[in-house]
């Protein structure tokens, strides 16, 4: 990742402690606040809809090769060229000979993760081809030197102050801290570069396999221009952005936007088949569709799966009490908040964002906000798990057929609505089992943390009521005290007193009760 | 079953003939922390008419060794819950999370012949007011307190066992002033070894539940996790901000009708 990320620090607990002690992003979190929860108040009131979109998410998983090729039959039927990219390298090269084929000289780009994935802008700069970010959110973090913070709203770490001061450099004299003047200061400016550009690029939300039809979402309007203005449109498409049918953006597409900003449909909407045909007026000489894999194929079939059914709205992160304080650079990642936790380490196969599935409470809102219902709090559970093991993360698929099922369990929980694949699957990795034996047996402890030994020592003990009981004989000592500084448990004296041991366990007033006549009632 | 509590309070040492035996999964940290709201349970399952059980051979639902993604050793504690609490018919704990670790893990946590009687444990198992409320519909343990308080939902009670509004019933029903808290339904911060790993952000979510809690102006903030409970008040003992965090169960318990000695 060439692009800086903006908040200091080498883990997310020195960046996190930076958010909490950056006065301007803490600034800026009000409006955050103020934004997201207009976003999360609308977006809980669509059961229906949810069940309906998460059903045709899982139709897609259970065959998702399948429907990706009949994406590219249909899309290479209406005349556009698909192009398979298994790395981000692929895509990268895929993109780049393209626009030097065409002698683009410049791009003009609509709002993509999937594009910041692979770090497209950066590949095409590299290359001398001039690249702008026309969403004015990504403008403004393009101008900084950024990431954005959030994959909806891009700059909204930033304050209006702040903005201005950014868009001043590129402007002729001081902008004012004005929000419409600086957003038409910024339509204006981004003008020309729409009319000169030979290539747009876009990223797709969804794809439809039945009609190679590819659906992208603005509120600015800037993605239609990038896919229809320029000579070639571009657009990169992770692979599990295919659906089945153009009839299920009936049910998508409100749920995305309702979820993403609480808008009952965006203020854009571009459905495009294929490139201009000669009977038509606007549209592109040359479409090409990029389908982006970067391990995704992968987790199909593992408990893993139920990441890839995620849109991309950015629920998750408006309700996260973590996100909501630190914003999206704390992660160090593309992806943010608990859906950039979950995703980065996987599709990285470990190589990135190891800590990030431990930097969560677990409260679980994700779970509950998330529209496609995707158990985000198991699957972090599951990650810390999968992760202790240093080196490459692959998932092993695993089999499905659990005895949960929806109608089973009486009233639904967020989370429990699909007996999905991590709802079956087990915990306890594959063949784990044998090698913790393994490696007690002959001492071979490379493999294993000092946090996994310690956990496996204290669960022996534990499991016995013997062992609980002597371990619980602390508190003699303790006496229920307040601890201010603890070596060992700084983590948690260094912002909080600790309290310690009871001088007397609730068990042994329950035997003193038990025992004694005179204490019997309580 | 609260139209059968005599006004203003029930004698606690009453029993109904016919009452419930709940086996008290009282859970490692209230054993050891928080002892007083074990008694606190206690107290309030009796005042219901409930006959209470302490399984002494209990330790640990093992939540902590699951969350910090050491299925093996969460698993061992698991099937140390299972054997333990096998013979009772119902098992409540003054925990959303640990009845919650039983809820919601379990199945995935324990494989193979033992996964049946992971689920039985899980069918019979409730969190303190979820279970006094829900399933014996008792809404009034004969408790009286004036005080104000304010409640926030603790997250795996809240969302892994979906408790609704039996705790504020219950509150309520005791006489106290209930003031609604903003983001009752956020994370305080705790989070387990979260608390540990990131202090710095964990207190921070304790300042912001904190600040909603004074805004209220009540007395006390209370809350169904003694986990919860301890993290905010020890950020609370840094700051000096804020009202006192309380467990729930203690704070109701406070309001019921002093014990009468056993006649001699």
């Amino acid at each position: 990742m060439s692009h800086g990320i903006v908040t200091p620090g080498a883990t997310f607990a020195e960046r996190s402690r930076a958010a909490l002690a950056d006065p301007e992003l803490q600034g800026a979190l009000t409006n955050l606040h103020r934004r997201l929860d207009t976003a999360r108040a609308v977006a809980e009131t669509s059961p229906e809809l949810k069940d309906r979109a998460s059903s045709i998410r899982r139709e897609v998983l259970a065959d998702l090769d399948g429907w990706l090729d009949r994406l590219a039959a249909s899309l290479e039927r209406v005349g556009a060229v698909v192009h398979r990219a298994s790395t981000p390298e692929e895509a990268r090269s895929v993109v780049v000979a393209l626009a030097r084929e065409r002698g683009v000289s410049t791009v003009v780009k609509s709002k993509s993760m999937a594009t910041e994935e692979i770090d497209l802008a950066d590949a095409l700069e590299r290359a001398d081809i001039e690249t702008i970010e026309t969403d004015l959110g990504e403008y403004i973090v393009q101008v900084a030197d950024e990431r954005p913070s959030h994959m909806i709203t891009p700059a909204i770490h930033k304050t209006l102050d702040t903005i201005a001061e950014v868009l001043t450099t590129r402007a002729d004299g001081p902008l004012p801290t004005d929000r419409e003047a600086l957003a038409a200061w910024t339509h204006d400016h981004l003008r020309p570069a729409f009319l000169r550009a030979e290539m747009g690029i876009s990223g797709v939300n969804f794809a439809a396999a039945d009609t190679g039809t590819i659906t992208i979402v603005t509120n600015e309007g800037n993605g239609r221009l990038c896919t229809s203005w320029p000579r070639t449109h571009v657009a990169v498409m992770p692979v599990e952005k295919v659906i089945p049918r153009l009839v299920d953006l009936a049910t998508l597409l409100p749920l995305l936007t309702r979820s993403a900003t609480g808008q009952a449909m965006s203020n854009y909407l571009s459905m495009i088949t294929g490139p201009r045909r000669d009977d038509e007026m606007d549209g592109p000489d040359e479409l090409h569709v990029v389908f982006l894999d970067n391990n995704r194929r992968a987790l199909v079939g593992t408990a893993y799966e139920d990441m890839l059914a995620c849109i991309r709205c950015g629920a998750c992160l408006n309700v996260c009490p973590v996100y909501r304080r630190v914003s999206g650079h704390a992660y160090g990642a593309v992806y943010s908040g608990p859906m950039g936790k979950v995703l980065t380490p996987l599709l990285s196969q470990g190589a990135e964002g190891r800590e990030l599935p431990h930097a969560s409470s677990l409260c679980g809102a994700c779970t509950e906000a998330c529209p496609v219902e995707i158990p985000l709090a198991d699957l972090l559970v599951r990650l810390r798990a999968d992760l202790r093991e240093p080196g490459v993360l692959r998932p092993a698929p695993i089999a499905t057929g659990g005895s949960s099922s929806p109608e089973s369990t009486g009233h639904r929980l967020p989370g429990e609505g699909f007996a999905t694949r991590a709802a079956a699957a087990p915990l306890v990795p594959q063949g784990a089992h044998r090698k913790v034996g393994l490696s007690f047996a002959h001492l071979s402890f490379a493999h294993l943390s000092f946090a996994h030994l310690a956990f496996a020592t204290w669960s022996r003990v534990w499991a016995s009521p013997g062992g609980y009981r002597a371990t619980s004989a602390l508190g003699r000592l303790t006496k229920g005290r307040w601890a201010r500084r603890l070596p060992g448990l700084t983590g948690w004296t260094r912002t909080r007193d600790l309290p310690l041991p009871a001088a007397r366990s609730f068990r042994e007033r329950w035997a003193e009760r038990t025992n004694d006549p005179e204490t019997r009632s309580w | 079953m609260s139209d059968m509590s005599p006004e203003p309070g029930l004698d606690p040492n009453r029993r109904r003939p016919d009452g419930p035996t709940v086996a008290l999964f009282v859970t490692c940290v209230v054993d050891q922390i928080a002892p007083d709201v074990g008694v606190a349970a206690v107290r309030l399952l009796e005042a219901a008419g409930c006959r209470v059980e302490f399984p002494t051979a209990q330790t640990c639902c093992g939540q902590p060794a699951a969350n910090a993604g050491e299925p093996e050793a969460a698993g061992r504690l698991a099937r140390h819950m299972i054997d333990v609490f096998a013979p009772y018919d119902a098992v409540v704990a003054p925990s959303g999370s640990c009845a919650a670790m039983v809820h919601h893990s379990y199945d995935r946590l324990i494989s193979g012949p033992d996964r049946v009687r992971a689920e039985e444990l899980s069918a019979k198992t409730f969190e303190l007011c979820q279970y006094l409320v829900d399933e014996l519909g008792c809404t009034d343990v004969g408790a009286r307190l004036d005080a104000t308080v304010t409640f926030h939902d603790a997250c795996h009670g809240l969302r892994n066992l979906g408790i609704g509004d039996a705790p504020r019933r219950l509150l309520t029903a005791a006489g106290v002033t209930l003031v609604d808290l903003a983001d009752s339904e956020t994370c305080c911060g705790f989070g387990g070894t979260f608390s540990l790993e990131y202090g710095d952000l964990a207190a921070a979510l304790a300042d912001d539940k904190l600040a909603h809690a004074s805004a209220t102006g009540a007395e006390f903030l209370a809350s169904g996790d003694s986990a919860c409970v301890a993290h905010l008040e020890g950020r609370r003992r840094r700051t000096g901000s804020g009202p006192e965090p309380i467990h729930v169960a203690e704070l109701l318990a406070r309001g019921l009708p002093a014990p009468v000695s056993p006649t001699p």
